[in-house]
C-alpha cells in the first residue's frame, strides 16, 4: 500500500476517531483543514486522484497567500481553521420528490420554490444544492436528449471527467486569488453545464442554493461550457436561512462561450445579511469569471441584496474577436451590509464590445461600492465599453463609493463612463403618497423604476421574485 | 366637502398661514388667488398632509372628519387630489405603470379587487382621449423629459383616472400655452359633477375664462382677506393686489 493509499484507507475508515457526528440530518467534518482534511473530502466524494492532487495543489498555493484587504469592506477576518469543509445531506441518492428529505420540501416551500410547482409551472430544470450536495436534479431527461450535461459537479467528476479534466480552472485559475485557491482545495459540489454545439438549449437552467447547517463553509464551485453556436441561460437563486454567526461563501464560477456561443448568467443572491444591528449575516467572497471567443457574447446580471460583506466581480474576458460582454447588477444595502461589487472587462480581441450598468443601493448604516476595471489591450483595435454606474442613496448615514479603473493601450478603443448618485427625494414619496401609495409601496415603486434597465435583463420569474426581494430589503428603511 | 377651520401653519417655526377659514361644498369650484409668498401653496401641501409643515392651531375637515392626523396616502383614499405645481420625475417607472399602481391603491383601500387589465386600459384610453393626449404618452417615465405642459396634462390625467372628491390644481396653468390650457380646462370641466369640488390656485384670470369658478377668494400673507364671485378675479387682473393691501393696511 503507497503512503497515500494507506493515509486514504485511514481517513475514509476513521469517522468515529474524527468524532463525525450525524444527526437528523446531515455529515460533517470537524473543523479545521489541512491536507488530511481535503483527501478526506476528495476520498468521501470518491474522485478520481487527479482531483484529489489538483485539490492538494490550491491547498498549496492557499497557504502561500494572503487575505485580500484592497476592498472597501472591514469585518473580522473567518478563522480558516474553524470552519467545517464538508457537509452532506444523508440522503443522496434522489430519483423522485418522494424520497426528498419532507423537512427539506417544507423548508422549500417556505421560501416559496416548491419543487413540485417549479417542476409544473415554469418548466425550469433545478439541481437543487442543499449544503453542498446536489439532493434532487430535474427534467435530466429533456435535457439528455438534445446531449445537455446538467448535473452536480460531483456527478460531472464521476461521469464525464474528461470534460471537467479539461475546463476546470481555466478561466479561473487555482492561483487566482486567496478565495479562489480555497475553493479549489476544498470545495463540496456545484453545478456543472455542457451545451454542445449549435444547440440552444430549451429551458432556462436553475440552481437554488441554500446554506442549511450552522457553522458550515460553503464553497460551490460552478463550470459553465456552452460549445460552440451554442445558447444557454443560466439562473442560479441563493436564499439562506437566519444565523447568528457568521458564515463564509466562497463561490468560484467558470463560464466558457466558445466560438458563436452564448452565455446569459442571472443571479438573484439573499444570503442573511446580518440583523438590524449588523450581527450575523454570510461573507460572500466570489470569483466569477467568462471567456468569449470569437463572436461570442457572455452577459452577467445580478440582483445582489443579501450577506454582511460581499466581494463579488463578475467578468468577462473577451479574448475572441468581435466578442461582447456585459454586466448589469443591482447591489442593495441595507443596516451594516457591506458590498464591494463590480466587474472586469478585459477586451483582448479586436471590436470587442462591453457593457455595464451597476445601480448601488445604499440604506441604514450600510456601505455599497461599484469597482470596475475595463482594460483594452494592446490587440484591442475598435474595442468599445459602455458604463453607467448610479448610486442611490436613503437616509443621511450610508455611504456609496465609485472605484473605475480604466487602462487603455490601444488608440482606436472608444469608452465612455456616465455615474450619478442620488438620493429618494421626499418629494418622489409624498407624490407616490398623495397618489394613495403607502411609504412602503412608494419606495419599492420608486426602486423598481431606478433598476428598470437591470431587472429587464433577468428572465421574466426571476424579475418578479427579484422585485419583490428589492421591496422586502429595504423594508423599514426610510421613515 | 371640506371645511377648514382658524388653520395657522409654519415651516421651520416662521408662520406661513395666518387663521384660514373656508368652506367648499360639492358641486363648487373655488378659485384661490394671490401674489407669491401669499401661502397659496403652503395651503395645498397641509390639505394633502405633506410633513414638512406644523399645524399649529385650528383643523381640517373632510366630509365632517377632522383629517390633521392621517397620512397622505390615507387623504388621497378619501378623495383628496393634488395636481402639483411641480410634478417630480420618477425614472424607469412608466405612466400606465404609475397610475395603476395609484388606482389599484386607491381600489384597494375601498375595499375593491384590482381592476383588470383591459378595463384599466379603455379607462386609460378614455381619458387621453378628453385630455387629447398621445397614446405613447402612457409607456415614458413619470414625467422625465416632459415638457412643462405635458406634466401639467399628466396631473389632470390622473386626476381624471382617479376620480376624486376634492382636486386642488396647484397652478396648473403655468407653463401650458393657450392650447394647451383649453385641452386641460375642458379636461377639468368634463369631469366637474355635483359630487366634487375643486380649488383652483392660480396668479392669472386667464385660467378662469375656461373653468368658471363659483367663488373667488384672495389670499395675502396668510389670510383669506376677500371673497368673492367671478368678477373679482377680473378686477384683480385689472387693478392687481395693491389696493387688498392698501385696506387691510
Amino acid at each position: 500500500m503507497s503512503e497515500q493509499d494507506q493515509i486514504l484507507n485511514e481517513v475514509t475508515t476513521s469517522e468515529y476517531k474524527y468524532g463525525f457526528y450525524t444527526d437528523v440530518e446531515s455529515d460533517k467534518v470537524p473543523p479545521g483543514l489541512n491536507e488530511d482534511v481535503i483527501r478526506l473530502i476528495s476520498a468521501k466524494k470518491n474522485e478520481p486522484e487527479w482531483m484529489t492532487e489538483w485539490r492538494l495543489d490550491a491547498y498549496k498555493i492557499w497557504q502561500s497567500m494572503a487575505e485580500p484587504e484592497w476592498a472597501n469592506v472591514t469585518y473580522t477576518k473567518p478563522d480558516f481553521q474553524a470552519i467545517s469543509y464538508y457537509s452532506a445531506p444523508k440522503k443522496k441518492q434522489v430519483n423522485s420528490l418522494d424520497e426528498v428529505d419532507p423537512e427539506l420540501l417544507k423548508t422549500f416551500e417556505k421560501l416559496g420554490i416548491s419543487l413540485d410547482e417549479q417542476k409544473r409551472l415554469s418548466g425550469v430544470a433545478m439541481d437543487v444544492v442543499v449544503d453542498s450536495v446536489s439532493v434532487a436534479t430535474t427534467f435530466k431527461k429533456t435535457l439528455a436528449e438534445k446531449g445537455i450535461i446538467f448535473c452536480s459537479m460531483s456527478e460531472a467528476i464521476q461521469n464525464h471527467p474528461e470534460l471537467v479534466k479539461k475546463y476546470l480552472g481555466t478561466v479561473v485559475p487555482k492561483t487566482d486569488n486567496f478565495y479562489a485557491a480555497l475553493n479549489s482545495a476544498v470545495f463540496t459540489d456545484g453545478s456543472f453545464c455542457y451545451i454542445p454545439k449549435g444547440v440552444r438549449c430549451p429551458m432556462e437552467l436553475s440552481t437554488y442554493f441554500r446554506i442549511n447547517e450552522s457553522g458550515t463553509g460553503q464553497f460551490e464551485r460552478t463550470l459553465v461550457v456552452a460549445d460552440a453556436s451554442s445558447y444557454v441561460s443560466y439562473l442560479e437563486g441563493c436564499t439562506a436561512p437566519q444565523r447568528d454567526e457568521n458564515q463564509l461563501h466562497a463561490a468560484v464560477v467558470e463560464l466558457i462561450a466558445m466560438d458563436d456561443a452564448e452565455i446569459k448568467y442571472s443571479t438573484v443572491q439573499n444570503w442573511f445579511p446580518g440583523d438590524a444591528e449588523g450581527k450575523g449575516g454570510v461573507f460572500n467572497f466570489v470569483t466569477k469569471r467568462g471567456i468569449c471567443e470569437r463572436n461570442a457574447k457572455i452577459s452577467w446580471t445580478q440582483v445582489e441584496t443579501g450577506s454582511a460583506v460581499t466581494w463579488k466581480y463578475p467578468s468577462c474576458i473577451l479574448k475572441g474577436d468581435n466578442s461582447v460582454g456585459e454586466f448589469y447588477s443591482v447591489a442593495v444595502t441595507n443596516n451594516y451590509q457591506q458590498a464591494d461589487t463590480g466587474t472586469k472587462m478585459i477586451h483582448l480581441g479586436k471590436n470587442t464590445k462591453s457593457t455595464i450598468v451597476s445601480k448601488g443601493i445604499s440604506a441604514g448604516h450600510s456601505h455599497n461600492s461599484y469597482r470596475g476595471l475595463v482594460r483594452m489591450g494592446p490587440r484591442a483595435v475598435n474595442a468599445r465599453n459602455f458604463s453607467q454606474c448610479d448610486s442611490l442613496l436613503m437616509g443621511d448615514r450610508c455611504g456609496a463609493h465609485t472605484f473605475p479603473y480604466i487602462e487603455v493601450k490601444h488608440p482606436s478603443a472608444r469608452m465612455e463612463h456616465e455615474a450619478t448618485t442620488s438620493k429618494i427625494g421626499e418629494d418622489q414619496i409624498f407624490y407616490c403618497q398623495q397618489r394613495g401609495l403607502g411609504m412602503e409601496e412608494a419606495i419599492a415603486l420608486i426602486v423598481n423604476g431606478y433598476c428598470k434597465d437591470v431587472l429587464n435583463q433577468l428572465p421574466m420569474e426571476f424579475a418578479v421574485e427579484a422585485q419583490k426581494l428589492l421591496a422586502i430589503s429595504l423594508e423599514g428603511s426610510v421613515g | 366637502m371640506i371645511e377648514i377651520v382658524n388653520l395657522h401653519a409654519s415651516v421651520d417655526g416662521q408662520a406661513i398661514l395666518k387663521g384660514i377659514n373656508l368652506t367648499m361644498g360639492a358641486g363648487e369650484v373655488h378659485a384661490m388667488m394671490g401674489p407669491n409668498g401669499s401661502g397659496k401653496s403652503t395651503l395645498s401641501n397641509v390639505i394633502a398632509g405633506r410633513e414638512d409643515y406644523e399645524i399649529t392651531k385650528g383643523d381640517i375637515l373632510f366630509n365632517g372628519e377632522s383629517i390633521l392626523e392621517l397620512a397622505p396616502e390615507e387623504r388621497a383614499h378619501l378623495g383628496l387630489f393634488l395636481s402639483f405645481q411641480y410634478p417630480v420625475e420618477i425614472p424607469g417607472v412608466s405612466v400606465s405603470n404609475f397610475i395603476k399602481t395609484a388606482l389599484n391603491e386607491m381600489r384597494k383601500a375601498r375595499g375593491e379587487e384590482p381592476l383588470d387589465a383591459s378595463s384599466m386600459l379603455k379607462k386609460m384610453r378614455e381619458k387621453m382621449d378628453l385630455l387629447e393626449m398621445d397614446k405613447g404618452f402612457l409607456s415614458r417615465s413619470l414625467n422625465e423629459g416632459f415638457s412643462g405642459g405635458e406634466k401639467k396634462r399628466n396631473e389632470i390625467f390622473q386626476m381624471a383616472m382617479l376620480e376624486p372628491k376634492l382636486a386642488i390644481l396647484d397652478e396648473t396653468d403655468s407653463g401650458l400655452d393657450i392650447d394647451a390650457l383649453r385641452i386641460v380646462a375642458n379636461g377639468v370641466n368634463a369631469l366637474r359633477s355635483s359630487e366634487n369640488a375643486f380649488m383652483v390656485i392660480t396668479h392669472y384670470q386667464r385660467l378662469l375664462d375656461y373653468i368658471v369658478p363659483d367663488y373667488v377668494h384672495v389670499l395675502l400673507n396668510g389670510k383669506i382677506v376677500k371673497s368673492g364671485d367671478k368678477s373679482l378675479a377680473l378686477e384683480l387682473e385689472e387693478r392687481g393686489y395693491d389696493w387688498i393691501k392698501k385696506e387691510q393696511a
